[in-house]
């Protein structure tokens, strides 16, 4: 039958003006940005005369997603950083010697004198002097190991123990190795959002790619490098005793104690115990502060706990110096003058307010447990963005009509049927890519202006048949009727292939990429269904009201 | 009045020509292969790694002066080319840089980029830098092998399909059809070293995706024809399949071909390269679906028998021993 069941009529009609609605904000799309963002600042608990003229902007009961505009649209920075978890793995095994030397000194009369070697990072080797001993050292290491916590629940230890002779290699076993990894990942990406967040720009994607990196991308934002200079920092803040100065950099600084530069007298050098008093970990606050004599300077305050700690130290240490040391690099190394009970102080350095501004968001966003490389990067100007899109508009809108017209010359009547489903499909593609939050990127333009050319095709197989099928001397109903059918096949392979197609781009692209994707994908599923059940429904419903006795396609 | 592009009824043969139309595929294939091969691709750094910086100023481009601010950086590798577009306006003079990545660095250091944008500020004072992009030589290494990865993806995946909804033969022509595309496709990127990125691969699968839609077509209208006309010889059949969807096939080029030029016009010349491999793949994949998918078909012939197995087909055999 050519006509329609009303059930299936109403279906059809309802599902195009859904899917018009949702499109709809994307027509007023800065008036509607201004509204969400402004409703987004209420929710949030502020008020204002203002906020609530701009939320206003736009009813509220209309649907109010927009198509997100990807990077090289709206401009801002592209970032792809790749954590260093092996840092993680090194300060893990460093941790984890004390312990060893520890156990095996227990034991002296058996292994004899224990003395670290060098070795890979990933490796801790310890010599023991009694060959002897071998077989009570590689017990008394194995017993160090915990059980690791996994998902899987099987215990397995977090370290791995051999023994060659008197050398004694401690190696991090494998569950640990990947529950390490997922930790610090994890912590990365928390990190880098507390840190990107303090900033305040809007919208910022922070995705974790692969098993060690993170695509940071942000909007707005002038310069890559401003991001960069936020991620790249570790902000390790430790304090630690003095043990003396030196201008030697060659000097041994002697067992538990380290070495390291000074940021503002280049050539000094501090020797530092290697055990903090307190670390960054156990600030509650910091933000910019300025001191006696007014200069920028890092105002922090410690912890309950930490402020104990670092208050019985001053005490004991009054008229001694102390570090305070930022990813093994003395800020400053201060006098203690006086007992500092209260935990909190300040930093000094020879800072900018920009640089202490930046200081005290590093700290309060916490450290980064390993230092980021940075693979890729991107920064598109906004105003470059603005010229995809119109352009990309302009291209759009002569390359739609252009299509109408042809449609319209090629196909009469039917072709202006197929021209009013590819209004409407242009406009379900928006209304799904808003629904779903996809991000519209410029070959995901593309990707909408190849549908416009191939959402017609559908249409075209169509009523090529039902003009084959009217030579055959049908009436125009089962002419219609039949073309429907017997296209209906040809539409499905060649659809379904180019979907393919678009799965496999979504799913190995990146980026740009991966928008072209999306928008092909959704257009070819936008377009089938206006297709076989929009332009059908219009000849329908216009086949019974005229009845026509002959028809020409 | 009707706009036919195609006369109602036609009745060309595809395949009188067929050794020479076959054989310029071929031809065309094998010359682009050699392009390939002695020219080489103009990678992007999306592929090579490095630093690309478009620049925009209202003085002209003077790609001498800006390559000698940049020569006592010692960046290596530097090449600047003037870019050119209709939708620019009179003042805007836009140009690419592009740089090598930096020995021993993943992306380009900060220093570096300010010290570039410097050194073009003393020629152009008023210069500014809509875009820089930086991709590190580990990341590009990978995104070649996601490339290949989905183009061969793309390409198992339809033999498998096409395989499972026709017989194998058509899955044979049309996967000829879609490597001589893609080849063909290459082939034009190497002749005139158009600039190869990571979009032009997404092209690429767009091209796959369109000539496997347009040869479906065919081969579709070719297995409802080979159930109609029993008797009739392969060669008609595909023949007249080819007639029959003819009208559709440039229908469908026609408007996809009309939207695409609006864009590569229009579009703006970020995506000129993507739009324009997409133009050209469909012009190419178009004249492999008539003449290339098919003569492989042709070829290698087609079993024509669909209706169910000969009950007495066990038996067939039955009195060679006698």
């Amino acid at each position: 039958m050519l006509s329609i069941s009303y059930p299936k009529q109403i279906m059809i009609w309802l599902t195009v003006v859904v899917g018009l609605m949702l499109a709809l904000p994307n027509g007023f799309y800065n008036r509607v940005e201004t509204s969400n963002d402004a409703r987004a600042l209420i929710d949030a608990g502020q008020t204002s005369a203002a906020l609530e003229e701009d939320a206003a902007l736009w009813p509220s009961f209309l649907p109010s997603n927009l198509v997100n505009l990807g990077l090289d649209l709206r401009g801002g920075a592209h970032l792809l950083v790749e954590v260093a978890v092996q840092d993680v793995h090194a300060s893990f095994l460093e941790g984890f010697w004390p312990q060893v030397r520890d156990v095996l000194a227990a034991e002296r009369n058996v292994v004899g004198f224990v003395t670290r070697e060098e070795g890979p990072a990933n490796e801790l080797r310890v010599r023991i002097s009694e060959a002897a001993g071998a077989n009570r050292a590689f017990e008394l290491a194995r017993g160090l190991g915990r059980p690791v916590t996994s998902f899987t629940g099987a215990a397995a230890s977090n370290i791995d123990v051999r023994i060659n002779g008197t050398l004694l290699t401690i190696t991090i076993s494998e569950a640990e190795m990947s529950a390490m990894n997922e930790r610090t990942m994890l912590q990365t990406l928390e990190i880098i959002r507390r840190r990107i967040d303090e900033v305040g720009t809007r919208e910022p994607t922070i995705q974790r790619q692969g098993a060690e990196r993170v695509l940071v991308q942000v909007p707005g934002v002038g310069s890559a490098q401003e991001i960069k200079d936020l991620l790249g920092t570790t902000a390790q803040l430790t304090f630690n005793p003095v043990v003396a100065r030196t201008t030697n950099e060659n000097e041994s600084p002697g067992t538990g104690n380290f070495l390291v530069p000074s940021v503002d007298e280049p050539g000094l050098f501090y020797i530092l115990e290697r055990r903090p008093v307190v670390t960054g970990e156990q600030l509650e606050n910091a933000q910019l502060d300025f001191d006696q004599n007014n200069r920028p300077a890092v105002g922090f305050r410690f912890n309950t706990s930490a402020a104990r700690i670092f208050g019985d130290y001053t005490l004991a240490n009054v008229g001694s110096p102390f570090a305070i040391v930022l990813d093994n690099e003395v800020i400053s190394a201060p006098t203690i003058q006086s007992h500092i009970p209260g935990g909190s102080g300040i930093i000094t350095g020879n800072f900018t307010v920009e640089e202490a501004t930046n200081l005290a968001v590093l700290l309060r966003a916490g450290a980064l447990p390993a230092e980021l490389t940075f693979l890729e990067e991107r920064t598109i100007g906004p105003e470059l963005g603005q010229d995809s899109i119109d352009a990309g508009r302009l291209a759009a809108m002569v390359g739609g009509v252009l299509v109408i017209l042809f449609m319209g010359l090629s196909y009469g009547l039917f072709g202006w049927f197929a021209n009013i489903a590819l209004a409407i499909n242009l406009g379900l593609i928006f209304g799904v890519l808003s629904l779903v939050g996809a991000t519209l990127t410029l070959p995901g333009i593309a990707g909408i202006v190849l549908t416009v050319g191939m959402a017609v095709d559908a249409n075209v197989l169509v009523f090529e048949r039902i003009r084959e099928e009217l030579k055959t001397a049908k009436g125009p109903a089962r002419a219609i009727e039949l073309g429907y059918e017997r296209a209906l096949s040809a539409i499905t392979d060649s659809n379904f292939t180019t979907f393919m197609v678009a799965t496999i781009l979504f799913t190995l692209g990146s980026g740009p990429v991966r928008g072209f994707a999306i928008t092909l994908g959704l257009g070819i599923i936008t377009s089938v269904f206006t297709a076989i059940f929009v332009t059908r429904s219009l000849i329908s419903i216009w086949f019974a009201y005229r009845r026509p006795k002959t028809i020409e396609v | 009045m009707r706009l036919r592009l195609v006369p109602e009824q036609t009745n060309i043969n595809f395949f009188r020509y067929a050794w020479v139309t076959f054989g310029a595929s071929a031809l065309m294939v094998v010359m682009s292969v050699i392009v390939f091969f002695v020219y080489g691709l103009n990678f992007g750094i999306d592929f090579r790694g490095g630093t690309s910086i478009r620049t925009e100023s209202t003085q002209s481009v003077d790609v001498a002066a800006y390559r000698e601010a940049l020569t006592p950086l010692e960046l290596g590798d530097v090449s600047i080319t003037q870019v050119f577009d209709p939708t620019f306006d009179d003042d805007q003079n836009v140009a690419m840089i592009r740089i090598q990545a930096q020995d021993g660095d993943e992306s380009i250091s900060p220093q570096t980029i300010l010290q570039i944008q410097d050194a073009l500020r003393g020629v152009a004072p008023d210069i500014t830098f809509p875009s820089v992009e930086s991709v590190g030589p580990k990341v590009s290494g990978e995104l070649i092998r996601t490339a290949v990865l989905a183009v061969l993806g793309a390409l198992t995946a339809i033999v498998i399909y096409i395989w499972l909804r026709f017989e194998w033969q058509f899955a044979v022509g049309a996967v000829a059809a879609l490597v001589h595309d893609v080849v063909l496709t290459i082939g034009i990127f190497a002749l005139f070293q158009i600039r190869f990125d990571l979009a032009i691969i997404a092209a690429l699968l767009t091209i796959v995706g369109y000539s496997i839609n347009d040869t479906v077509v065919v081969f579709d209208r070719a297995r409802e024809n080979l159930r109609k006309y029993k008797a009739k010889p392969l060669v008609e059949v595909l023949n007249l399949s080819a007639n029959e969807t003819l009208s559709r096939t440039i229908m469908t080029s026609g408007t996809t071909l009309i939207a695409l030029i609006a864009l590569l016009v229009l579009g703006g010349d970020v995506i000129r390269g993507f739009v324009f491999a997409i133009a050209w793949g469909i012009i190419v994949g178009t004249y492999s679906s008539l003449y290339v998918a098919k003569n492989i078909v042709l070829m290698l012939g087609v079993k024509r028998d669909w209706s169910k197995k000969d009950p007495a087909a066990g038996t067939k055999y039955g009195h060679i021993d006698t």
